[in-house]
């Protein structure tokens, strides 16, 4: 078990008056079976003329606001407290199922889905940003030989591309396609989970887009920054069986999320999570000012350090 | 008596024939039109046939895109022969196309709410979650009575042994049902008699219901007046002629998304008096480009904020944000299983055999089976064209295999249907029936008691005999639906008079700033236009007269045309009389060359099409007219006398287009903006013309003064007062400064001052101290310093160049005015909103 203290900060500065906006919030983490959020407020500059709370179709939490006087700055400080819980599978990956059962389990035979497979089919075919397609299907098909148990191949699939791509945060940016990072084998988390859920869709597989924060760890002596963090994203994979069924992995770090990982939202991709999204009239350039603080409450000496976003 | 009809009316075992039975017989409610057809003299057919495409071509009834400037737009293609549906035969199809709605609107309550169609197994979840057409931040929104359907089509066909098919549903926002309208307008007035004598039923009563039904549902606190838009994508999209048709006709502003605001979470219309709530959406936008924050946000279309609205309920959306989704045609074969399971209903109508390949079971089917069989995207987002199974050999065959498998749950395969055969007029031949395959759409709308179906609806035809796809985009005709009544007829209509003088419909209260702007924008190249052709009039008659000489006058007022950006200037080393003619065409002709005629009238064009449904049709013809004289003429590559006619046409046009705006128009804030946009025009052009020739040297020419008057179009004036040759004291006394010629500057100066103080008194803060001046300014100008100066000599003399000032000063303040109102009115339309995003 671990506590955090985050700070999300935003600020956008627009260089000419924005005289009307409106703007989309995912900044208040959701809890789940090993999360929990103790306290979260959210502060806005100007103060928003309109709001309204509310829950997606994924249940995550979130805000709408407006601003109908002219501003030239917005800033939205989101500040939280949550715990986090151990949640690595029970059993090693090789005791899963095979994969090929669960991809015919999720295929639809004209009966009634068993269990969570409903659910689950809500992140099997493509999305806004994730393509279904031969081409991942065949990066990822080394990983997937018949028979191998799904976590043990999706291990892989996540060491394959941990090791085949560089993180590169000038190769891409939001709306580079995901077919392209394949092609250049560059990008940033939001990328490697893209494609990473591309490859398992395109295999018949489940697979959801989690984002939130990671905690990071200063080098050796040195106090830890204000600021110097990033949100973060990565991939769950849909296991029946193990746990609630759904076992996160983060290609970016190549490794099994525990208790370093906060979970903001989770949704199909990078479309239904983003932390942010908006829709101004006026105003100059936009691009924001973002920083994220994670700071662990106790002192939880967990190794692992990892990049990030 | 000529040879029937039917000796040569193709038959065709395969086929069900709409008018004659099996044996060869006219069906009983094909048998009176039959007769009337088969008697008919050839010259009264050619005279309907005639009359149709007439009426099509003047009330510029497209397909198309409208407003491309270089005439893609299609023609509607209408066929003068009516569908003919039986009473008896017709109360079947109706309740079947009302139980289909009832259904569908389930499904997608369900699908948008509990999903116990999914649970049950009863849809596969690749036909939901796996459709961009399934808009997730939908989920859980509720509409009022769980209404999501409003207004439904379906495609029907009837196959061989007669019974009636579903091929497609349409729940998206159905296309259609105006054109349906515009054809019966035109086929009840090509068979008058008939139309009465057969009972047709009517369809101004569907359209009521539409109307209140629309009303009924608006979110409006007691007392207040529903206030229902219709939102269109805009005049790019195919169907652009059939929403500001159906705007009109219903009553209804015809919006685009730039026009709505969302504040706190309702929705408003921006107008020229401030914000109006508006209360229901109807949408001829499909819905994922509706609102960018939730939905696409890679779309400047839409209203941001619009589907927080909807969850407030402050405003209903028709058809519901997310309906799209069932337009798949991959759903068709899971609905007879979901109207038991959801009505407890057998389906009355079946559909056209569907395989959904993302079933095993299916894909096997249609791997045997492929040659009777034709294959469609499973999803409507997918672009691809139905592929027939039996045209596909050797390689294509097998590349469509391996398609289909590597994503089996994105095709469909479909049953070939036979469709049935009516009988339609021929265009080639004298007097003679052919049979071509026909479908017909249908459709219904909503109501407290039910889905109610209008009677009758759009019968599309295959544009060949052997066609096995009808479609308008390919060449495809229609036809009127009549369906015959055996009771009283309703002769409720919802057209105030005949067609043509259906001006603007309403008074001014709801006019949307976009609306205002572009009536603004309409008065400017009117005027535009017209000085436009009149100087390039001038400037081609001297040419013609000089007979290949450059006389001064002449060269003066080619001059004066380049000053004017009318005519390109020459480059320094070019002659004036090199090219001349090439120039002047071109200045006429290519629409590219700024400040050309064609250019001019393109951008009246352009700015008209956006507010099709507020000008009269007698005004549409008009300017219809103009737009094809211009594309015939073109295409001729016109001499300088054939240029010059076609300026007179044009001018003739141009008056016109007057004469609709000051005559036929409401007296509401459009018209006044429109009104105020010619004045501006015309002053600025006046006011320059008239400075530019002052200050030309080339100007102290003989002849020059003469042509000034004819640019300004005062020379009959000048010489029914002075019974002389022209002198500059007079022309500057008429041209300028004489308060009663309405094209002199001091004549528009004043009138303009006077509309912007009534506006004024309307709309607040228009009043204009600069050109108040300017006018005053020019007014003190004291004549009496030109008496007497001798004008070819003068060079440079201080009076003209005073005057010359003061004309640019009117110049630079209307010019300032014009910005003003642009600023003060119209500047919200042009901002485009755009996405943010911050990680």
């Amino acid at each position: 078990m671990a506590r955090y203290h985050v700070v999300h900060e935003t600020r956008y500065d627009y260089g000419a008056p924005v005289s009307l906006s409106q703007q989309q919030l995912h900044l208040s983490p959701r809890n789940l079976p090993w999360q929990r959020c103790e306290s979260h407020h959210i502060d806005i500059d100007p103060l928003p003329t309109w709001r309204r709370f509310g829950r997606d179709a994924f249940d995550n939490p979130v805000m709408w606001v407006s601003f109908e006087s002219p501003h030239e700055t917005l800033s939205v400080h989101s500040e939280m407290i949550v715990d986090v819980g151990s949640h690595l599978p029970r059993v090693s990956p090789e005791e899963s199922r095979p994969w090929e059962v669960i991809r015919d389990r999720l295929a639809y035979g004209g009966l009634a889905p068993e269990g969570d497979d409903l659910e689950a089919a809500r992140f099997l075919f493509e999305s806004p940003f994730v393509r279904v397609k031969h081409e991942f299907a065949a990066y990822a098909a080394e990983c997937f030989p018949a028979g191998r148990p799904l976590l043990e191949a999706a291990v892989a699939l996540m060491h394959k591309i941990h090791g085949e791509f560089q993180f590169d945060p000038e190769a891409t940016t939001v709306s580079t396609p995901v077919l392209e990072v394949l092609e250049k084998k560059r990008g940033v988390c939001q990328d490697f989970a893209h494609l990473m859920i591309a490859c398992l869709r395109s295999l018949g597989l489940s697979a959801r887009y989690a984002s939130g924060y990671l905690l990071t760890h200063p080098p050796p002596g040195r106090p830890r920054l204000v600021g110097a963090d990033a949100s973060h994203a990565w991939v769950s994979v849909y296991c029946p069986g193990l746990g609630d069924g759904w076992v996160d992995l983060d290609p970016t770090n190549d490794l099994l999320p525990d208790t370093e990982h906060i979970t903001v939202a989770i949704g199909r991709d990078f479309s239904d999570t983003s932390p942010l999204r908006g829709i101004i009239l006026g105003g100059g350039s936009h691009e924001p000012d973002v920083a994220v603080t994670v700071s662990p409450l106790e002192d939880a000496s967990a190794p692992a350090p990892g990049d990030a976003p | 008596m000529a040879r029937t009809l039917l000796a040569i009316y193709p038959r065709n075992t395969q086929r069900f024939d709409e008018m004659l039975t099996a044996t060869g017989a006219v069906r009983p409610h094909w048998r009176q039109f039959f007769v009337h057809l088969d008697s008919a003299a050839p010259e009264a057919m050619r005279e309907r046939v005639e009359f149709v495409d007439r009426r099509i071509q003047e009330n510029g009834v497209t397909y198309n895109v409208y407003a491309d400037p270089n005439g893609a737009d299609r023609p509607w293609a209408l066929d003068p022969l009516p569908f003919i549906i039986a009473a008896d035969e017709w109360r079947e199809i109706a309740a079947a196309v009302a139980q289909r709605a009832e259904v569908l609107n389930a499904m997608l309550a369900d699908l948008y709410g509990e999903q116990r169609l999914l649970a049950e197994g009863l849809l596969p979840p690749a036909l939901v979650y796996g459709q961009h057409g399934y808009l997730w931040p939908c989920r859980g929104v509720k509409p009022p009575e769980d209404r999501w359907l409003h207004f439904y089509a379906v495609d029907l066909a009837r196959s061989p042994d007669g019974r009636w098919w579903v091929i497609a549903d349409r729940t998206q926002a159905p296309s259609g049902a105006g054109y349906a309208l515009e054809n019966r307008l035109i086929i009840s007035r090509v068979f008058p008699e008939l139309f009465r004598d057969l009972r047709v039923e009517h369809l101004a009563d569907f359209f009521r219901t539409l109307q209140d039904s629309l009303a009924g549902i608006a979110p409006v606190a007691p007392g207040e007046q529903p206030h229902v838009v219709l939102l269109t994508p805009g005049p790019y999209n195919e169907t652009y002629f059939e929403h500001a048709y159906m705007a009109r006709y219903l009553g209804f502003p015809l919006v685009e998304g730039q026009d709505l605001t969302v504040r706190g979470d309702t929705v408003y219309l921006k107008t020229l008096r401030g914000l109006k709530r508006v209360h229901v959406i109807l949408r001829r936008q499909d819905d994922s480009f509706c609102d960018p924050l939730e939905l696409r946000g890679d779309s400047a279309l839409g209203v941001p904020g619009l589907l927080n609205a909807v969850r407030a309920r402050q405003v209903v959306v028709t058809n519901a944000l997310g309906s799209g989704l069932l337009g798949s045609g991959a759903l068709m074969g899971f609905v007879p299983a979901i109207c038991e399971r959801l009505l407890g209903e057998r389906l009355a109508m079946p559909a056209v055999a569907t395989w959904w390949c993302g079933e095993k079971p299916a894909l096997d089917y249609v791997r045997e089976h492929l040659d009777e069989l034709v294959i469609k995207p499973a999803y409507p987002s997918q672009h691809f064209d139905p592929t027939f199974g039996r045209d596909l050999k050797g390689e294509a065959r097998e590349e469509m295999f391996r398609r289909i498998e590597a994503r089996p749950h994105a095709y469909v395969a479909q049953e070939l249907v036979h469709l049935s055969q009516a009988p339609t007029w021929s265009r080639a031949h004298e007097r003679r029936l052919l049979a071509r395959a026909v479908g017909l759409r249908v459709y219904a709308v909503a109501t407290p008691g039910g889905y109610k179906v209008m009677p009758g609806g759009l019968a599309r035809v295959a544009s060949a005999a052997n066609a096995m796809v009808i479609s308008m985009q390919r060449g495809g005709s229609s036809k009127d639906t009549w369906v015959l009544s055996d009771g009283h007829v309703s002769d409720f209509t919802l057209l105030k008079s005949s067609l043509g003088v259906t001006d603007l419909v309403r008074s001014g209260a709801n006019l949307s700033s976009r609306v205002v702007e572009n009536l603004f924008w309409v008065g400017r190249y009117s005027e535009r236009f017209d000085s436009t052709a009149r100087l390039l009039r001038v400037v081609i008659a001297r040419l013609v007269e000089a007979g290949g000489e450059l006389t001064p006058a002449l060269a003066a007022v080619q001059e004066l045309a380049e000053e004017m950006d009318i005519v390109p200037t020459r480059e320094e080393d070019e002659a004036a009389e090199d090219h001349s003619e090439h120039r002047l065409l071109e200045s006429i002709y290519d629409a590219d060359q700024d400040g050309s005629l064609a250019c001019s009238i393109r951008a009246l064009m352009w700015s008209a099409t956006h507010v099709r449904e507020r000008l009269s049709l007698d005004h549409w013809h008009s300017l219809n007219k103009l737009q094809r004289d211009l594309q015939a003429a073109r295409k001729r590559h016109p001499s300088l006398p054939e240029a010059i006619a076609f300026l007179d046409r044009v001018l003739l046009v141009s008056s016109s287009l007057t004469g609709f705006a000051v005559d036929n128009m409401t007296r509401d804030d459009g018209w006044r903006f429109l009104l105020v946009g010619r004045r501006i025009e015309r002053l600025e052009y006046l006011a320059s013309a008239m400075g530019h020739f002052l200050r030309l040297p080339s100007a102290r020419a003989p002849g020059t003064l003469e042509w000034l008057l004819e640019l300004m179009d005062s020379i009959i004036t000048f010489r029914s007062r002075y019974s002389r040759p022209p002198e500059l004291l007079p022309v500057l006394d008429l041209l300028v400064f004489d308060g009663s010629n309405p094209h002199g500057v001091a004549f528009q100066v004043e009138n303009l001052l006077r509309y912007l103080e009534r506006m004024d008194h309307d709309l607040g803060d228009i009043r204009d101290p600069r050109l108040n001046a300017a006018g005053e300014a020019l007014r003190s100008t004291d004549l009496a310093d030109f008496a007497g100066i001798p004008f070819l000599e003068c060079r440079e003399c201080s009076p003209c160049e005073e005057l010359a000032q003061r004309l640019d000063e009117v110049v630079a303040a209307v010019r300032a005015l014009s910005d003003r109102l642009a600023m003060r009115f119209f500047t919200h339309v042009g901002d485009v909103s755009r996405q943010t995003l911050a990680l």
